[in-house]
């Protein structure tokens, strides 16, 4: 089925063109004489010489008229041919020359020796039609979305025919989306009561701007108070469309602030949630956590520098060095300064604070205290057409699954494993744990290099939006601890569902009150919830966290 | 308590009464060698000093405020810098008002600020400000306000230790985004600067500067002994017992928010006025005063000095103020190394601070860090016990 159709399209296209014209075999010979004219012709001349040549139909032509659109197309002055030259950049002194007949390569020529046939923005804008219509039998679906847009653009009989037969040709859906709207919207225009009536139906669903503008303007009165549009039928089916378009819309926006909320969100989530293991778990304000994930972003900085030529790899390399380098540093601070201080919280905070300005100093004397720049892999960047309203960038759409990744291997390696199982004895009683065997000394220092890990690898996340420099710690550590406060200390779900929370209300309230005020109502807010629950959404019950109090 | 009772235990105190004396050297040397010695002297004090002397006193009275509840009843608050920078700010709304038309856009009654955002006339939470004794009663009243309601929803719900630390620190955040919009009415970004004259005397000239010293000194003094009083009071000792055991003083019938509350709110206060001298003194007060690492940074003065007994707390705030303005222009890298460093040390090997070094002295020890880390504890262990006992 699908198969005769792709034939078919193939082979009608290029009848349907020569169909309109006289010439049915175009020549090597013709095209070279036309192009001849170019050089002394004027534009309104070259525009009669670029409508015989496209008249012909045939796809050879295409370069030349691309070439001729693009700047690129010389004429030789020695011997008065015409040549595409394959890139007219001005740094290039000698530029190489393609035949305009055969497209083979056509050796080169020096700047001086060719002269370049010129464009208005007449025969530009001629010249983009024409060459959509030779890119709408192209294979690729994204050049034939590209052609349909260009030739809806500016919309005459022609064009229409193609677009029709294309449509009912084409197979690819976003492809014939747009060519059913193109032509819809030209019904709208031209067709009678029923046919307008027939339009509306199929725009009704498309959510793009200016689908909503030109049904809405249907509904307007002229200055003298006539309706732009006669046809009361048509008028009732037109608003019926436009408010189920803005119900669309409406939806669709509600989604995007959703979505980027929870990328919000899961940024905070993430640099919380190796703090919900060391201040949650093991009772330890660490201060210095900023500064574990700056270390992170920097050795995502410094893989980089390592394979500048293998981006994405040196990302994804980065991921366990960071856990590595963050895990270390953590473990050694748990086993020079922190194991002293266990049971007085506040004082590890002085403590861990020192330790956080030590760190800055050294990445400032290490690296200056200039941001680095940390590039993004090219498939991080882009975006993800959901429907005409609502784009999704697939950097946030990473975070968001970077976060539910790091964060379900944590839940794994606390609940699964026999590190985990240990984690939880000690931190529930620690001397009945000790009794039964567990170093629990041991345990302290793998618990503050896990929690530390999962900073370093915040850190790799945070480098790709954030400036990496020496202060980026400094302002997440506010946040990271609300976040962990507001989900219940102790509670890694908690943190989860608090940082999420967070995010989105922060968004939903941002296009009322501008970012700054969202973020200090979302702090007031939190200030009022721990007032009023001041163990958090999800607080730990039992013994051990009553003794903890 | 009886007047002469309370000034015995003043006297009693030695290391009180040396730190009172110095504070009254200062009040009376630093006029004389200001003013009396010729420039040209070695021994005269320039303006610099003068002002940097004033600057550390201010820190002085801040750690005092700090050190009356976390040194005695063990409430470690991370947002008193935001009590502060308030005072400070609204000393400096009287500040801009006396600029009057002599500010860069010559309007009499806006702030060059006003004036460049457009503003046609004066918010009102500006009206009054021309005014000196109302300025006065705004910071007292402000951080006092804010301190009372925070304090008194944070108390009432039992909010402490950790938590507590955390939504002060929330708070001070959440204030300094808002003095950062320009919206605010405040200066935005830039804050308060360029001022003139305070009650008519100009800001620039070294008599003013000597006089705001002396005064900074006497309210360091005043902040002490009324933070000594109310200490040494009834309501002291309850605060005491609330640091060592809350549910215990609760459970003896105490209303154990209400004294915690209005201790706090003294200190704010404190707090504030500090601000409100610092703030003609170095002539700027800007949002990033509310920054939480300010707040922080007050703590590791109180936790340098020793914690508990407010003239350690004076002391500590100096003399790292005195170390981070050496070291900042002598050796700038090694600042950040020098005082991180510090405050390791001093949480690890001196859980008393600088003033705790007397009593280390005594016990000498001969093992290694590790054993001088547990005999901190164990120490810290024996003082709560001795205060549970007393």
């Amino acid at each position: 089925m699908f198969g005769t159709k792709l034939q078919v399209s193939w082979l009608l296209i290029p009848v349907l063109l020569c169909g309109r014209t006289a010439l049915a075999q175009p020549s090597g010979g013709d095209v070279a004489a036309a192009l001849s004219g170019l050089r002394e012709a004027t534009f309104i001349e070259k525009e009669e010489v670029v409508e015989r040549l496209s008249a012909r139909g045939d796809p050879s032509v295409r370069p030349v008229l691309a070439a001729l659109l693009e700047d690129r197309l010389f004429v030789r002055q020695s011997d008065q041919r015409v040549f595409i030259v394959k890139s007219a950049d001005d740094r290039l002194t000698s530029l190489d020359l393609i035949d305009p007949v055969s497209l083979a390569g056509a050796g080169s020529a020096t700047r001086d020796d060719l002269a370049k046939i010129g464009t208005n923005n007449r025969l530009r804008k001629r010249l983009r039609t024409l060459v959509a219509r030779f890119d709408l039998s192209s294979e690729d679906a994204a050049v034939r979305l590209a052609a349909v847009a260009e030739i809806s653009r500016a919309l005459d009989a022609e064009s229409l025919a193609l677009l029709r037969t294309q449509s009912a040709l084409e197979r690819h859906a976003g492809v014939k989306e747009e060519i059913d709207i193109g032509l819809a919207l030209a019904a709208l225009d031209t067709g009678d009561s029923r046919a307008r009536l027939d339009a509306i139906a199929a725009l009704a669903h498309s959510l793009r701007p200016p689908v909503r503008n030109r049904l809405a303007s249907l509904l307007e009165r002229t200055e003298n108070g006539v309706f732009a549009e006669p046809d009361g039928q048509v008028r009732a089916a037109a608003a019926r469309a436009v408010r189920a378009i803005d119900r669309w819309r409406a939806v669709s926006r509600v989604v995007e602030m959703l979505f980027f909320g929870l990328s919000v969100g899961s940024v905070l989530v993430l640099v919380a949630v190796g703090l919900a293991v060391t201040f949650g778990v093991m009772g330890v304000i660490n201060m210095a956590h900023g500064e574990l994930m700056m270390l992170g972003a920097y050795t995502t900085y410094v893989m980089q520098l390592a394979l500048p030529n293998h981006i994405a790899a040196s990302i994804l390399l980065a991921i366990p060095a960071a856990f590595l380098v963050s895990g270390l540093v953590g473990v050694v601070l748990e086993r020079t300064i922190i194991r002293f201080l266990y049971g007085r919280p506040l004082e590890t905070l002085l403590a861990t604070f020192g330790v956080s300005l030590v760190l800055q100093q050294v990445v400032r004397s290490v690296f200056s205290a200039n941001n680095r720049s940390v590039e993004t892999p090219a498939w991080m960047s882009g975006t993800i057409q959901v429907n005409g309203a609502l784009a999704i960038t697939v950097n946030r759409l990473c975070i968001i699954l970077f976060t539910l990744v790091v964060f379900a291997i944590l839940q794994v390696v606390l609940k699964r494993t026999r590190l985990g199982l240990e984690i939880r004895a000690v931190s529930q009683n620690r001397a009945m744990a000790q009794a039964m065997g567990i170093r629990t000394n041991r345990v302290d220092a793998m618990t503050f290099g896990l929690g530390s890990g999962v900073a370093g690898i915040a850190g790799v996340a945070l480098s790709q939006f954030t400036n990496v420099g020496p202060n980026l710690g400094q302002s997440y550590i506010i946040s990271s601890f609300m976040v962990v406060v507001f989900g219940g200390v102790g509670s890694l779900w908690g943190t989860l569902v608090g940082g999420l929370s967070m995010g989105v209300v922060d968004q939903l309230l941002e296009p009322y009150a501008g970012a700054v005020l969202a973020k200090i109502f979302v702090l007031v807010a939190l200030i009022v919830f721990i007032q009023r629950w001041p163990r958090g959404l999800f607080p730990q019950t039992g013994r051990a966290a009553e003794s903890q109090a | 308590m009886s007047g002469a009772r309370r000034w015995a235990l003043i006297e009693q105190d030695r290391a009180g009464t040396v730190f009172l004396a110095v504070l009254a050297v200062l009040a009376i040397a630093s006029p004389i060698l200001n003013q009396l010695v010729p420039a040209s002297s070695p021994f005269h004090l320039s303006a610099y000093w003068l002002t940097l002397i004033g600057k550390y006193l201010c820190y002085a009275i801040l750690a005092v405020a700090i050190d009356l509840i976390w040194g005695f009843g063990g409430i470690l608050s991370l947002g008193h810098a935001a009590f502060f920078a308030l005072g400070g700010y609204v000393m400096g709304m009287y500040l801009m008002r006396q600029i009057g038309a002599r500010g860069v856009y010559g309007d009499p009654v806006l702030p060059d600020f006003m004036v460049f955002l457009n503003w046609q006339k004066l918010p009102w939470f500006w009206i009054g400000f021309n005014h000196f004794w109302f300025a006065l009663v705004v910071i007292v009243a402000v951080p006092a306000a804010l301190a009372w309601v925070f304090g008194w929803f944070a108390f009432r719900s039992r909010v402490t230790g950790v938590y507590f630390s955390i939504i002060t620190q929330a708070l001070s955040y959440a204030l300094m985004l808002a003095f950062f919009r320009n919206d605010m009415g405040f200066g935005g970004n830039n804050g308060f600067t360029d001022f003139k004259e305070i009650l008519g005397f100009d800001l620039h000239a070294d008599s003013t500067r000597v006089a705001l010293l002396v005064i900074t000194a006497g309210v360091l003094a005043a902040g002490y002994l009324a933070c000594r009083a109310i200490v040494d009071s009834r309501a002291g000792r309850l605060f005491r017992a609330i640091r060592d055991a809350e549910s215990r003083a609760r459970f003896l019938g105490y209303r154990v928010e209400s004294y915690k509350v209005w201790i706090f709110a003294f200190s704010a206060v404190l707090a504030g006025i500090a601000g409100a001298l610092y703030v003609p003194q170095v002539g700027i007060i800007n949002p990033s005063e509310f920054s939480p690492l300010n707040s922080i940074e007050a703590v590791i003065w109180v936790a340098i000095g020793g914690r508990g007994t407010l003239y350690g707390a004076a002391a500590g705030a100096v003399l790292v103020n005195y170390a981070k303005t050496y070291f900042t222009g002598a050796l700038p890298e090694v600042w950040l190394y020098a005082l991180g460093t510090l405050f390791v040390l001093v949480t690890l090997f001196l859980p008393r601070g600088l003033v705790g070094l007397g009593t280390l002295r005594r016990r000498t020890l001969d093992a290694g860090p590790a054993a001088l880390a547990i005999w901190a504890i164990r120490s810290e262990v024996g003082a709560s016990l001795e205060s549970k006992l007393k």
